[in-house]
C-alpha cells in the first residue's frame, strides 16, 4: 500500500490477493470493500530496493554479472557460466527451485537478449528461448512487453499495434517519425540489434582489485598478463584478511559497455596466485574483446577463512603426501573445465538394488574407508537399464541354458544363482513386488554376464540382462 | 611440449639419463617398474614388469568390445597394486565402481570425471597426467591416433604418473590398432574357466601383449585379477606356453 498523492494506492498484491480480483495501482478503500479484512502492509521502496539487491547478489552464485531491475526485476547474464549447471534448463530448474523454497514468486525467462527475457518473463509464460528465436516468441506478445513508456505505449495503442509482431514488420522509418525513437531503440535491444550493458551488482564486502589501461587491450597474451598482475594483486589483499577463494569473477569491460565475464571456482579456499591465474587463464577463451577492453576488474566472489599462513596449511597435506595439494589443483582445473557436476568420487549405498548401490561425492572429500561388500562378484560394467533377453533354463530356479540378446545366441557353459534381491518397499511403494534372481554366467566362450529374473517362472518371471564382466 | 612450471623441469642427472637411453628405444633402464607376478609376463617385459610413469594400451578382445569390460578390471587390477590416488576419465556412465573395488581399487582412491568425447577424455588425461602424486590416469576412449599418444606418452614421462588408455569399440570399426607411443599394447579377452566343473570359479583372461617396446610380444592365459589385483597363472596351465604360434608371428614383423 502506497500513497498516491492524497489517495492511498495498492503498490502490489501477492497470489492470493489477485484471486479476490486486487491489482496494484488499485485504491485501499476500493480493495478494502471488495475483501474485508484485508491485511495491508505500508509499501517500504527502499526497503524492497535493497532486498532486490541482496537477492541480485545472491544470484551471483549463478553467474557474475548480475543486475537488478527495480523494481521487481534482476536480470542475469548467464553466458558462459551454465555449464556449471549441466546447462539451461537445470539452471533456470534451479533458480527456480530455490526461490521457491524461500517463499519468492517468480517467474523466469531465459533469452538472448535482457530485453527479451524482460518481456517474456513478465508478459509470456517465461522460460527458454532458442538462440535467434526471440523475434519468434515476442511477436504474439503486448507492446509494453518492450518496457515502453506509458506514453509510447498509448501511442501505439490508438493506432491499434497492440502485438509486437505488429511492429516488426513495419518499415522502420515510418515508425521512427510516427511514435519516436523509442520504440525503435526497445524494439531493436530486445532483438538485439542494440546492445545492452548491464550494470553489474558488487557485494561491498568482496576482496577486489581493478586494473584500468590507458588504451583498450584486447590481445590474448595481453589479457593473460593482465590476469596474471591482477591475481599477484589479489593474493595480499585476501592474505590481509585470512580469506582464501573459492569463487573468482573476473569482468571485463568492454569499450562499448558490454562486459565480458568470466568465473571459476575453487574445490578447497586458495590463495595461490599462479594456481588462480592458470584457472583463470583456461577460460580466457570464452573472452570477446570486442573494439577492446577498458578496465578489468578481479572479485573473489565467494571466499572462506584460511590460515594466516599458507605453510601451516601445507604441513598439514604433507603429512598425507606432497601430491595432496597437487590433487586439489588438478581437481579445480577439470572443475573449471568440466563443470562441478562432472567431477566427484563414487561411494557406496548401502542398498540391495545394483542401480542404487553407488552415491557421488565431490572430488576431495575426506575419505570415508567404506568400501562395497566385497563377498559376492559384481559386473564390471551395468546396463542401465537391464536390456531384455530371451534365456530358457529347464526347471524352475536353475540357471538358464542359453540366453539370446541382441540377436545373438549365447550357450552357458557355468553358472551361478540364484542370488535373490528384494525391492526396497520402503522406497517406493512400486517396488513393494519387486523380486529378481539373479544368475551369474559364463558363456562357452568364457566371457561372464549377470542376468535376472524379475519374478518367479512360473508368474511367468521376465530375463534381463543387467552386467557384462565379473570381477 | 613439458608443463612449464618448474617442479617438473627435468635434473641435470635425470637428463643424462634420458640422452643415455635415447636409441634403445626402452627408456630409462633404470625407470620403475610393476611386476605382475606372473613370471612369463614379467620376463616380456623390459625392467621385469609393467613401467610406471609411460602410456599403456588396453584393447578388449572377444566380441564385446564396446563395453571393455574385461580391459577395465586388467586396468584397475594394476591400479589397485599402486599407491595414490587415480584420475579416470569416463566415456560414458556404464562403469560399475563396486567391481573396481572388487580387484582392490578402493572408491576413495578414484576421482572420476565425466569426459564423454575422446576430444574431453584426452586433454583431461594430459592434465591428469602432468599432476606428480596421482597413482594413474585412466581414459576410455574409442581411437586414439599417434599424436595424441605421444602427448601422453611425454606428459606420463615427465610426472612419472602411469597412463592406461582403454579403447571402447564403436560399432562398425576395425578392430586393428592404429600406430601409437604407447610403451605397449595389450588385448585383454575373457577365456574360458576350468573346463571341468559346471561350477563359477575365478574368471579367466587370455593375455596378449600386442606390442612391447624393447621387450618380446606374448600370450598367457591367466587368473583375473583377485581382491588385491594380482593375476595368477592357472594351476592346470602352469607349465604350458600359450598361443605360441602367434607369439612367433608378431615377434617376426
Amino acid at each position: 500500500m502506497a500513497q498516491d498523492g492524497a489517495r492511498r494506492v495498492l503498490a502490489g498484491v501477492d497470489a492470493a490477493a489477485r484471486r479476490f480480483g486486487l491489482y496494484p495501482g488499485m485504491s485501499a478503500a476500493h480493495a478494502q470493500a471488495l475483501v474485508p479484512g484485508l491485511h495491508l502492509v505500508p509499501a517500504a521502496p527502499e526497503a524492497d530496493a535493497a532486498g532486490l539487491e541482496r537477492l541480485g547478489l545472491w544470484c551471483q552464485r549463478y553467474a557474475p554479472i548480475v543486475a537488478t531491475d527495480p523494481p521487481d526485476g534482476l536480470l542475469i547474464d548467464i553466458t558462459g557460466a551454465a555449464h556449471l549447471f549441466g546447462g539451461e534448463a537445470p539452471l533456470l530448474a534451479d533458480i527456480s527451485a530455490r526461490l521457491e523454497r524461500t517463499g519468492i514468486a517468480a517467474r523466469l525467462a531465459l533469452a538472448d537478449t535482457p530485453g527479451c527475457a524482460w518481456g517474456l518473463a513478465r508478459f509470456g509464460e517465461g522460460g527458454i528461448v532458442p538462440p535467434g528465436g526471440a523475434a519468434q516468441v515476442l511477436a504474439p506478445l503486448p507492446v509494453a512487453a518492450l518496457r515502453l513508456g506509458s506514453e509510447a505505449q498509448r501511442a501505439l495503442q490508438d493506432v491499434g499495434l497492440t502485438r509486437i509482431g505488429g511492429l516488426t514488420d513495419k518499415p522502420r522509418a515510418a515508425l521512427r517519425l510516427r511514435f519516436g525513437a523509442e520504440v525503435l531503440f526497445r524494439l531493436d535491444r530486445a532483438l538485439g540489434y542494440e546492445p545492452e550493458p548491464l550494470a553489474a551488482l558488487v557485494a561491498p564486502e568482496s576482496p577486489r582489485v581493478a586494473l584500468r589501461f590507458a588504451e583498450p587491450v584486447g590481445a590474448r597474451e595481453t589479457l593473460e598478463r593482465v590476469v596474471s598482475d591482477l591475481c599477484a594483486r589479489l593474493v595480499p589483499e585476501l592474505e590481509r584478511r585470512g580469506l582464501g577463494a573459492r569463487r573468482l569473477d573476473l569482468i571485463f569491460a568492454r569499450v562499448d559497455r558490454l562486459d565480458q565475464a568470466i568465473r571459476i571456482g575453487t574445490a578447497r579456499p586458495s590463495r595461490d596466485a599462479a594456481h588462480l591465474t592458470r584457472l583463470l587463464a583456461e577460460r580466457l577463451a570464452l573472452v570477446d574483446p570486442g573494439f577492446g577492453i577498458e578496465e578489468a576488474v578481479l572479485c573473489a566472489s565467494r571466499v572462506e577463512p584460511l590460515a594466516e599462513h599458507q605453510e601451516t596449511h601445507l604441513a598439514s597435506h604433507l603429512a598425507a603426501g606432497p601430491q595432496a595439494l597437487d590433487l586439489a589443483a588438478l581437481i579445480d582445473t577439470l572443475l573449471v573445465r568440466l563443470g562441478a557436476a562432472r567431477v566427484y568420487r563414487l561411494a557406496p549405498v548401502e542398498s540391495d538394488l545394483p542401480e542404487r548401490a553407488v552415491r557421488r561425492v565431490p572430488a576431495l572429500a575426506a575419505p570415508l574407508g567404506v568400501v562395497w561388500p566385497t563377498d559376492l562378484p559384481r559386473p564390471a560394467r551395468l546396463l542401465a537399464p537391464p536390456e531384455p533377453v530371451t534365456a530358457m533354463a529347464e526347471i524352475p530356479d536353475a540357471p538358464p541354458l542359453f540366453f539370446v540378446w541382441r540377436n545373438t545366441r549365447h550357450r552357458i557353459a557355468r553358472a551361478d544363482g540364484p542370488e535373490r534381491i528384494l525391492g526396497e518397499w520402503w522406497v517406493t511403494d512400486a517396488e513393494a513386488d519387486l523380486t529378481r534372481d539373479y544368475y551369474r554366467v559364463e558363456t562357452e566362450a568364457g566371457e561372464r554376464f549377470w542376468l535376472f529374473r524379475d519374478g518367479p517362472m512360473q508368474a511367468n518371471g521376465r530375463w534381463w540382462l543387467h552386467g557384462l564382466g565379473e570381477a | 611440449m613439458p608443463p612449464p612450471h618448474s617442479p617438473d623441469a627435468p635434473t641435470l642427472a635425470e637428463l643424462r639419463r634420458l640422452t643415455d637411453s635415447v636409441g634403445t628405444g626402452a627408456g630409462p633402464d633404470a625407470a620403475p617398474t610393476l611386476p605382475f607376478g606372473v613370471a612369463g609376463l614379467d620376463a616380456a617385459l623390459p625392467g621385469g614388469g609393467l613401467a610406471l610413469g609411460a602410456l599403456h594400451q588396453i584393447h578388449e578382445g572377444g566380441p564385446r568390445g564396446r563395453y571393455a569390460a574385461t580391459a577395465v578390471l586388467f586396468a584397475g587390477g594394476i591400479l589397485a597394486r599402486l599407491n595414490g590416488p587415480v584420475l579416470w576419465c569416463l566415456h560414458s556412465r556404464d562403469l560399475f565402481a563396486p567391481a573396481l573395488a572388487r580387484v582392490g581399487l578402493h572408491p576413495d582412491r578414484v576421482v572420476y570425471c565425466e569426459t564423454w568425447r575422446d576430444t574431453e577424455v584426452l586433454p583431461a588425461m594430459e592434465e591428469g597426467l602432468r599432476h606428480r602424486g596421482l597413482a594413474g590416469v585412466v581414459g576410455e576412449l574409442t581411437r586414439m591416433t599417434l599424436t595424441p599418444s605421444r602427448r601422453l606418452q611425454l606428459a606420463a614421462e615427465g610426472s612419472g604418473v602411469t597412463a592406461l588408455v582403454v579403447h571402447r569399440l564403436c560399432a562398425g570399426e576395425a578392430a586393428e590398432p592404429e600406430p601409437s607411443a604407447a610403451r605397449t599394447r595389450w588385448r585383454v579377452a575373457p577365456a574360458p574357466s576350468d573346463g571341468m566343473s559346471r561350477r563359477m570359479g575365478r574368471p579367466r583372461w587370455r593375455l596378449e601383449l600386442q606390442r612391447s617396446r624393447g621387450g618380446a610380444p606374448g600370450a598367457w592365459i591367466v587368473e583375473a585379477c583377485d581382491a588385491q589385483g594380482r593375476l595368477a597363472v592357472p594351476a592346470s596351465l602352469a607349465d604350458r606356453p600359450a598361443a605360441p604360434e602367434r607369439v612367433q608371428r608378431r615377434a617376426a614383423r
